[in-house]
């Protein structure tokens, strides 16, 4: 029986980066940074709230993995925008959108009133999206 | 509806600029009316914006953030009374009783609890990387590799 999601992928191009943007602008708390060799490292993060869930931030890098072809056609879908890496939960999507903007996160689109509720969409240093939503999304309503 | 639409974005900017005052300036005596004062609002006004923005009041918002630093603080090695008091706190005592009722470990017993893992960490770090993952990064194969194959 399968009971919870435990670890997740983020294929990040720049792990460096990636940390930056994970930490210190998303909030996000930092789980294990293990170096594992000169030029790479164990990086794991987890949404502020939720510490069972484990964000892998994957560098996408010519390995057994990947091979050099598929890194680089990896990294220039990541580059155009073409992974959506789920949904962000938030206490209030207006505070947290002002917030994230003010740090210099991208926003695809701003605070939106859409049939299933209110959306944003921002991305990633490397160029991942997500959606930002209410914790409540059925209300539509300005908290403030 | 867009961002300029949304209604009272004015009050969003005020409350997210006293938010990231706390968060830059969590170490230093922050009065929290001249925080409501500079944002032009009444102190209750304040709490209750911030309040339902971020599901916390900007006192218990700020005690939040000196406990998560304070953490961090300690899982990098710093002393217990160096971690109180670059976050803020004034008297150990204080800091020690906050932090062991939101942690619910003291800070000594969670240093030590750290120190533990770092050490744990530095002799085996493929003992805390998904073996799954260690092979798919190729790190099974380094010959400093510290993996080993179960008895089955």
């Amino acid at each position: 029986m399968i009971t919870k999601m435990s670890i997740t992928n983020i294929h990040v191009i720049d792990q460096n980066s990636a940390y930056d943007f994970y930490v210190n602008k998303l909030g996000f708390k930092l789980v294990d940074d293990i170096p594992m060799g000169p030029e790479t490292r164990w990086l794991t993060v987890s949404p502020p709230e939720q510490p069972d869930l484990q964000l892998v931030l994957f560098p996408v890098t010519v390995s057994k993995m990947f091979p050099k072809e598929i890194a680089e056609n990896l990294i220039d879908l990541i580059k155009k925008g073409i992974f959506g890496c789920g949904v962000l939960t938030c206490t209030d999507i207006f505070a947290t959108y002002e917030e994230l903007k003010a740090k210099g996160v991208e926003f695809i689109k701003p605070p939106t009133k859409e049939f299933y509720g209110t959306e944003a969409l921002f991305k990633d240093d490397s160029g991942n999206y997500f959606s930002l939503q209410p914790l409540n999304n059925f209300d539509n309503e300005n908290n403030i | 509806m867009t961002t300029d639409q949304y209604p009272k974005v004015y009050l969003y900017r005020r409350i997210v600029q006293a938010k990231l005052f706390i968060d830059n300036h969590y170490a230093d005596k922050i009065d929290l009316n001249s925080i409501s004062d500079e944002a032009y609002f009444s102190k209750f006004h304040f709490i209750r914006l911030f309040k339902s923005a971020y599901g916390k009041t900007p006192h218990q918002y700020l005690k939040y953030v000196r406990i998560e630093k304070a953490k961090e603080l300690l899982k990098n090695n710093i002393t217990v009374s160096e971690a109180c008091f670059l976050v803020g706190f004034d008297s150990l005592s204080s800091f020690s009783g906050l932090f062991s009722k939101v942690v619910g470990q003291s800070p000594s017993g969670y240093l030590k609890h750290q120190q533990e893992i770092q050490k744990k960490i530095s002799m085996t770090p493929l003992a805390f990387v998904p073996s799954c993952y260690a092979y798919q990064h190729g790190w099974l194969d380094a010959k400093n590799s510290n993996f080993e194959e179960p008895d089955i």
